[in-house]
């Protein structure tokens, strides 16, 4: 598609007002609707359109199909390094009171945050190793 | 006059029979697949309307801790599950449609049925 | 570290399944599949064991208390299932570590690992949980890797078969999910003891009859009940040889347990088989799932669809123990989980080995197969002997407390009924082993015993079909104690 030129333009300009959207979704989350997955969708809905409007080729130079597939397991290992910590401190599996030695509220908020940073990281790679999955069948 | 106070679950109870009669009526793969996420989609209605509580608000703490009243976010966030596991569910399934259609090169269920000699 | 094997116990395989991901040599892959499954099986007997000691296990998740948070809730019934599926994993992952020929597409080995292991976590957390909607969660986790495994067949029939599954699966699971909600509104909580506790306050109301239809329902499809088996042929037959073993060893074991955790702890004995009179449609349906199950494997030509057609009238016989709703009938229901699990895995995997030696799944292709690869069709011999239910097998054992159950209750024709359904299990036994040992082999093909890494497996799960068919302390007195518990005695 990219003999379109009205497409690229507008897609060029709005693609990072979405990641930017996608962030905003991502730590906005404690007060309003939000969180790890559907920042991740948003995020990866910005990385299909541009694979969808400049290419597979193009979208491979810019977003690698094995750094996806390893982005899967680097929001797992956030998610569950949280947990291990948390075991380690001594307390239950994900008891993030323990993440802060001071104030348990504050060590709540940052377990949320991580936690929900680690589901975003993976979910946005997982949709776009679908598309990628998906896409790159027809090339045969 | 109750029935009109309840009228969340019938379309429910519309949304999930639409659902499961194009799961059942229809040939084409994608459009079972399309049925069944119209099924899915009509659970999650139902879980969401009954979280809303009369005059309630979003289960939010404002500033300065007011004696408010809060709609019950508990179903909110098993949804978000459920949402998770429909789009997993539809992924996988157009996956193996894309799969079906390179093997057999039709997706139309009477067809393959006739290539295979027996309903699978 | 001991206070947090409950969690361990589904993290373990659940982030292994993540990293698997990032090893891409296939032997390394399945190495660590194995260790990790083996790791399974250790913290499984631990929890057994402090279970039988020291009494139910609460494990707060997040340090948040129930009814809150999500518990993890570990009592016999759950360290029972618990033993099995991790057995089950252990002795089918080394299966065949070596050879290749197995079904498995050339290049995604650590896929099939990692979904394989994505299954395990699941089974495994659908068993230890506490909390209903968790029990949904994982469900689906299970059946969307089990999906992807039997997708995974060589044949292109796989396909479609997956893809039934997974509409049958999905409307099956979303079923559950609504009765779960039904329940939730009429208790507003989701912890199983509170939903137990909360329940009896509102048996009057449809809600909950509605909630237990759609439970039963939704858990009967996962189960292939009678009418709604139609997935489980296609689903064994054309997947992957291992994955046929594992799935029909253990799926439907755990979708068993959910039924009988709804019926007796959530809804309550009493209320499920004297005010609704459940078992009213529950015996005929498992009769009608014995005898038809067992004809219409009589006709198969495909020895995997011979086997799935069997599993459906076990199937049936574990329904009719829980149907009777007295000691005996739960015990013989319970004690058949663990053996139709050692029968149908090790089954399933002599045809593995089968179908790495001859490549193919028809009987008439394995005439003469009994000359040629002796050791694996005597195991083949032995776990048909224990389908059918002969004494000192554990097939028998399974039978036996169903017929008591039955006599027990002065239901005489049920306990006839029983006896000539194994009947029908000699016609399609005798009929394959005929044809393995009686009839002369397809000349040219140089057919040789199946390699050892193959035989141990079968081995270990035929002759624990003999084992705990004779020494049946272990099997049948934990199910005893476990019926005795769930039907209103001390745990």
């Amino acid at each position: 598609m990219r003999e379109k030129i009205i497409l690229r333009v507008v897609s060029k300009a709005f693609i990072p007002f979405i990641f930017l959207f996608a962030l905003y979704i991502q730590f906005h989350g404690d007060f309003g609707p939000g969180g790890g997955f559907q920042a991740g969708v948003v995020f990866a809905a910005g990385i299909i359109l541009y694979g969808v409007i400049f290419g597979l080729d193009t979208m491979r130079l810019a977003v690698p199909e094995r750094l996806m597939e390893y982005g899967i397991v680097l929001g797992l290992i956030l998610y569950g390094g949280v947990g291990i910590v948390s075991l380690i401190s001594g307390a239950n599996f994900l008891d993030y009171d323990v993440l802060n030695a001071h104030d348990p509220t504050h060590g709540q908020h940052l377990g949320i945050l991580l936690v929900e940073l680690g589901v975003g990281i993976t979910v946005t790679c997982a949709m776009t190793t679908i598309f990628y999955a998906l896409a790159g069948r027809g090339e045969k | 006059m109750q029935w009109l106070g309840l009228w969340h679950y019938w379309a429910v109870i519309i949304l999930m029979m639409i659902g499961l009669y194009i799961v059942i009526a229809r040939d084409n793969l994608v459009k079972k697949v399309m049925g069944l996420s119209i099924f899915q989609v009509s659970v999650i209605m139902f879980y969401v309307s009954t979280g809303k509580v009369e005059g309630g608000t979003a289960p939010i703490i404002p500033e300065g801790g007011h004696d408010l009243v809060y709609s019950n976010p508990l179903p909110h966030v098993l949804m978000l599950t459920a949402i998770v596991v429909g789009i997993s569910t539809t992924a996988l399934a157009l996956a193996l449609i894309v799969r079906i259609q390179e093997a057999y090169g039709t997706v139309e269920d009477d067809e393959l049925n006739a290539i295979d000699g027996a309903a699978l | 570290m001991m206070e947090q094997l409950p969690a361990l116990q589904v993290v373990l395989p659940l982030f292994s399944a993540l990293l698997c991901l990032l090893i891409r040599n296939k032997t390394a892959s399945r190495l660590f599949s194995v260790a990790v499954s083996w790791g399974c099986l250790a913290i499984a007997l631990i929890l057994l064991r402090t279970v039988q000691e020291t009494g139910i296990i609460s494990y707060h998740f997040g340090g948040w208390f129930p009814p809150l948070g999500i518990e993890y809730r570990i009592d016999l019934l759950n360290a029972y299932v618990l033993i099995i599926v991790a057995m089950i994993s252990a002795v089918v992952l080394p299966f065949g570590v070596g050879h290749w020929g197995l079904s498995i597409p050339e290049g995604r080995e650590y896929l099939f690992f990692c979904a394989f292991l994505l299954c395990i976590s699941g089974l495994l957390g659908i068993t230890i949980t506490g909390d209903a909607f968790n029990v949904f969660v994982f469900l689906e986790i299970t059946s969307l890797s089990s999906y992807a495994l039997i997708a995974m067949g060589r044949n292109r029939r796989a396909l479609r078969a997956a893809f039934t599954y997974l509409v049958m699966g999905t409307v099956g699971g979303t079923f559950i999910l609504i009765g779960i909600g039904m329940m939730y509104l009429e208790t507003g909580t989701l912890n199983m003891v509170d939903i137990a506790n909360r329940l009896p306050l509102a048996y009057g109301s449809r809600t909950v009859l509605v909630a237990f239809a759609f439970l039963t329902v939704g858990v009967g499809i996962k189960l292939a009940v009678f009418p709604l088996h139609h997935w489980l042929p296609n689903a064994y037959s054309y997947a992957p040889a291992t994955v046929s073993a594992f799935l029909a060893a253990t799926a439907t074991k755990v979708s068993y347990y959910v039924l009988v955790r709804v019926i007796f702890t959530l809804f309550g004995a009493a209320y499920i088989f004297e005010t609704l009179r459940f078992h009213v449609l529950l015996i005929p349906l498992s009769l009608l799932a014995m005898f038809i199950g067992s004809t219409v494997a009589i006709y198969q030509t495909n020895i995997k669809r011979l086997l799935a057609y069997s599993s459906i009238s076990q199937i049936g016989y574990m329904t009719l123990g829980l149907s009777f709703a007295s000691i005996n009938g739960l015990t013989g229901g319970l004690v058949h989980l663990f053996n139709h699990a050692l029968m149908k895995g090790g089954l399933f995997l002599v045809l593995a080995s089968v179908m790495h030696s001859i490549a193919s799944n028809e009987i008439d292709d394995m005439r003469g197969l009994g000359r040629k690869m002796p050791f694996t069709m005597a195991a083949f011999v032995l776990g048909g002997l224990s389908l059918i239910g002969v004494p000192g097998t554990v097939g028998f054992i399974s039978k036996w407390y169903l017929v008591v159950a039955a006599l027990e209750k002065g239901w005489y024709p049920i306990a006839v009924l029983i006896l000539l359904s194994s009947f029908l299990a000699v016609i399609y036994i005798w009929r394959v082993v005929e044809i393995f040992f009686f009839r002369e082999p397809a000349a040219e093909k140089s057919i040789k015993e199946a390699p050892l890494s193959m035989l141990i497996p079968t081995w270990i799960l035929i002759g624990g079909t003999l084992f705990f068919g004779l020494q049946t302390e272990w099997t049948a007195g934990v199910a005893g104690s476990v019926a005795n518990f769930l039907l209103g005695g001390l745990p």
